[in-house]
């Protein structure tokens, strides 16, 4: 698996929010893409899955496995969401379907790219369930979304991710609607199914903290451009740009007052 | 679920309540003397007497009052002033007409409007769905008797597909005749209430076009069209079904200007006779029925939309 | 936003710009029309019935002979007169039972939200009937019932947006320095529900419009002295086996007038108050937005 993004630029409204973002992920890579909010981060996941709103200008290049995104017609591009890309958002409560149970939820990749029938997918849903953790998985499948906590909606939405065994993972700022305590535990859960399924992952957020956990490289993000590419050790210890500097001076202000 | 129900059970209640008493109230509010403008300049003083006296006239306003209602609870809505005939009889006879038409308008409504509405969001930049917007607006202001008559000038003058008025005199003994019959009239009203639902559906689709998770669906391996129709209409219908209550209260309008244009032999031109018969007792009657249709139909789709919605069925079911 | 550009953004839009433009001719016609017309709208000419449009009367005549083009232009009147009284007595009724309904005492509050929601299911049209019944048909009547219905709907609809006003900053400050309930409503509340309120008008008028032309269609409307739309489809209503074209004036009038005004209610809706527009993903839409009663 690789992904190529290159010089890659979004317009939105008259306003360029991305702004010439070159960014590879290699084979079982974990890759970072952190900046404060409004930097472009996540315009540029949702460009590499062709979900960005209509009116969005989009230059440059995204190349998938050799494949070329930017340009691609919806129906070419939704066969890669799901089996070959996966994705994370942001708020697991929005991002479930009020009306449908999670079961079904999560079951749906499959049912789209591998034509599984309705009890096969209930079973691989289970243990889909099981595999994230989610208490008493035989029953849980057939609850909504309004049922579950917080947290368990995440997992939820992390099973429906990796359900189809994507070969690359999107993350858009996972952990961020969750509590403290859950985001370190929905964290390791992420990692350890990242490495078990050998994918690749490519994992956006404005908190270093989250970062250092998550992925080994990193790219700033400011305005739109990239500021910045280096080790997450690198960036943390030896940070050479000033909006670096400002997200490490952030960390240590939190884990200061979290002492 | 039964709480909620026994709930609203009580608000349609309350409805009909409030819906007779501003009834009476606005009847009896006629200036002078209701027996005298009844009676008319031929009537002779004893004969307008004896008129007051059967009408109760002379009691207190509040014993009238409760005199009607507790009929209303029986079932008995009085006496014609005119004819002398059971109002409640001539009601139900007329309800054969009046309530297949309110139903087939619904139908007409729902068929043209909400798919016309997902189209307009569906292919919103689209001239497909630029045009069934646009069509949507002028159909929302088209005076319903207009549509009815230019239907009439195309499906019954010129092309001589169906009957340009009546209703036939057996009633429903032939039901492929008296369904021709209802056919243009069911589309006028159709088409007028469509136009609400058509702006009410593209409203909720384009709101679930943006929702988060029609996009986490389409993340899934759908397209993003499919994705809206799969995820998205669901939720829309949801809130369709919500609205179809209000909807009520237009097809009772429908259909009594409708009923007047087509001569449909309905409760709604029943009414508008009587109104100008002054025959009171009659539209009294008329009034509450056509009131309690309404408030009828809401109770129903409120409980309905309860039952269907699985964030509403959460406590111990 | 500032007025000057308010009003610039209103019709920069083709559908803006239409119903703006449309409404002006309208107001023109219905403001000359009392004093000149090209022929007496009511007068008959039994020999010329039923004329093409041609360079003297531009729609034709009707089934008596009446100047088409003329009755239409002193219809503007009537329906410009219909449409602004239902939209004043809407937004009377609309702000008295929205106000009722939000910043008063406990009880008062919940009665008057039960009577809306009770009240909102009452078609204008029965109303208007048990009106007639008493007073007999006439234009007042139409107001009255129009006003009314309408005024309904725009107290519910305002009602969530008064009480979120109420809960801001300013107006507490306002009330913490005694400022009283009518000084709150008048001078804080009312100038930010403003735009909401200007939208709904114009849906009032719309409306109140095709109530009119429904009751007058009935014949509790416009009385036989009065040009009114609705009483020319009646007329003309008679005779549709024969002379089926001629409703199209009368009809297109309407339909035009009516159009204009939900076009530039929406114009002002997106140009007025951007937040108006904005929606929280996946939340159900406001049922506000299906208008109460299509008359």
């Amino acid at each position: 698996m690789s992904l190529e993004i290159s010089d890659l630029s979004i317009e939105l409204a008259g306003r360029t929010v991305v702004d010439g973002v070159s960014l590879s992920v290699g084979p079982q890579e974990r890759v970072g893409l952190i900046g404060e909010s409004g930097s472009g981060k996540s315009l540029t996941l949702l460009a590499v899955l062709g979900l960005l709103p209509d009116d969005a200008v989009v230059r440059g290049g995204i190349s998938f496995d050799g494949r070329e995104l930017v340009g691609l017609p919806d129906r070419d591009h939704a066969p890669l969401r799901g089996a070959g890309i996966g994705v994370v958002f942001q708020d697991p409560t929005t991002s479930l379907d009020p009306v449908r149970t999670i079961g079904r939820q999560i079951a749906e990749p499959l049912r789209l790219h591998e034509g599984v029938g309705r009890r096969e997918a209930r079973r691989r849903a289970v243990d889909a369930a099981a595999e994230v953790g989610l208490p008493d998985p035989e029953r849980i499948v057939d609850r909504y979304p309004h049922q579950l906590s917080g947290g368990q909606r995440q997992r939820v939405v992390i099973a429906t991710a990796l359900i189809a065994r994507p070969r690359l993972l999107l993350a858009d700022e996972p952990t961020t609607a969750l509590d403290v305590s859950t985001q370190a535990e929905v964290l390791d859960l992420f990692a350890r199914l990242v490495d078990e399924r050998g994918a690749s992952l490519l994992f956006v957020t404005h908190d270093l903290a989250v970062l250092r956990r998550a992925v080994d490289r990193a790219a700033v993000l400011a305005d739109g451009r990239v500021v910045e590419e280096a080790s997450v050790d690198d960036l943390v210890h030896r940070p050479r740009h000033a909006v670096t500097r400002g997200l490490v001076e952030a960390t240590r202000a939190t884990t200061w007052r979290a002492r | 679920m039964i709480r909620f129900t026994a709930g609203r059970l009580v608000l349609f209640a309350v409805g009909l309540l409030v819906a007779s008493a501003l009834i009476f109230a606005t009847l009896r509010l006629l200036p002078g003397d209701v027996a005298q403008v009844i009676a008319g300049t031929t009537g002779s003083p004893a004969q307008v007497a004896a008129l007051r006296a059967e009408l109760g006239l002379d009691r207190p306003f509040l014993a009238q009052y409760l005199d009607w209602v507790g009929g209303l609870l029986r079932l008995d809505l009085g006496r014609s002033l005119v004819t002398g005939t059971p109002v409640a009889d001539e009601i139900a006879d007329k309800l054969a007409v009046t309530l297949p038409l309110a139903g087939l308008s619904l139908a007409v409504g729902l068929v043209v409007g909400v798919p016309l509405g997902v189209l307009a969001a569906l292919r919103r930049r689209r001239p497909l769905g630029t045009a069934a917007s646009i069509g949507g607006q002028i159909l929302a202001a088209v005076p319903a008797v207009w549509a009815g008559m230019l239907l009439i000038a195309l499906f019954a003058v010129t092309l001589g597909w169906l009957p340009t008025q009546g209703f036939p005199l057996d009633g429903w003994s032939d039901p492929a005749a008296a369904l021709r019959a209802l056919v243009l009239p069911a589309v006028t009203i159709g088409l007028v209430e469509g136009a609400v639902l058509l702006r009410f559906t593209r409203s909720a689709a384009l709101g679930a076009l943006d929702a988060d998770y029609v996009r986490a669906a389409a993340a899934k391996g759908m397209t993003r069209d499919r994705a809206l129709v799969r995820h998205g209409l669901p939720n829309v219908m949801l809130s369709v079904v919500s609205v179809l209550g209000i909807q009520a209260a237009g097809l009772v309008v429908g259909a009594v200007l409708v009923e007047q244009l087509f001569s449909l032999p309905g409760v709604g031109r029943m009414l508008v006779a009587d109104v100008g018969r002054r025959d009171l007792t009659k539209v009294q009657g008329e009034l509450m029925t056509l009131t309690a249709i309404v408030l009828a139909v809401g109770f129903v789709v409120d409980v309905v939309h309860r039952a269907v919605d699985p964030r509403a069925r959460e406590r111990g079911e | 936003m500032r007025r000057g550009s308010w009003i610039r953004a209103l019709v920069s839009g083709p559908a803006g710009a239409f119903g703006a433009g449309w409404l002006v001719l309208v107001a023109a016609a219905a403001v000359v029309a009392p004093f000149w017309t090209p022929f007496d709208p009511f007068a008959t000419d039994p020999y010329g019935a039923w004329a093409p449009p041609s360079t003297m009367h531009l729609l034709g005549t009707d089934s008596v002979g009446r100047d088409i083009f003329s009755y239409v232009a002193r219809g503007a009147t009537t329906t410009a007169v219909v449409a602004v009284a239902s939209g004043a007595v809407a937004l009377v009724v609309g702000v008295a039972l929205a106000a009722l309904g939000s910043l008063t005492a406990r009880w008062v509050r919940d009665s008057v939200s039960v009577l809306i929601d009770v009240l909102v299911a009452f078609p204008t049209i029965l109303i208007a009937m048990a009106l007639a019944a008493a007073f007999g048909g006439s234009l007042a009547v139409v107001v009255v019932a129009a006003g009314t219905g309408y005024g309904v709907n725009i107290a519910r609809v305002s009602r969530a947006e008064i009480r979120r006003v109420g809960r801001e900053d300013y107006v507490l400050a306002a009330r913490a320095a005694g400022v009283g309930p009518l000084g709150v409503v008048a001078r804080h509340v009312l100038p930010n529900v403003a735009p909401l309120f200007a939208v709904q008008v114009s849906l009032a008028m719309a409306t109140s419009i095709l109530a009119e032309a429904g009751l007058s269609f009935l014949g509790y409307g416009a009385s036989a002295e009065t040009a009114s739309w609705g009483r020319l489809l009646s007329d003309l209503q008679k005779f549709i086996g024969v002379h089926p074209g001629t409703i199209v004036w009368p009809g297109a009038a309407i339909t035009l007038t009516v159009l204009a005004l939900n076009l530039l209610g929406d114009a002002v809706r997106d140009a007025g108050d951007p937040r108006l527009r904005r929606r929280a993903p996946s939340a159900a839409p406001d049922p506000a937005d299906a208008p109460g009663v299509v008359s």
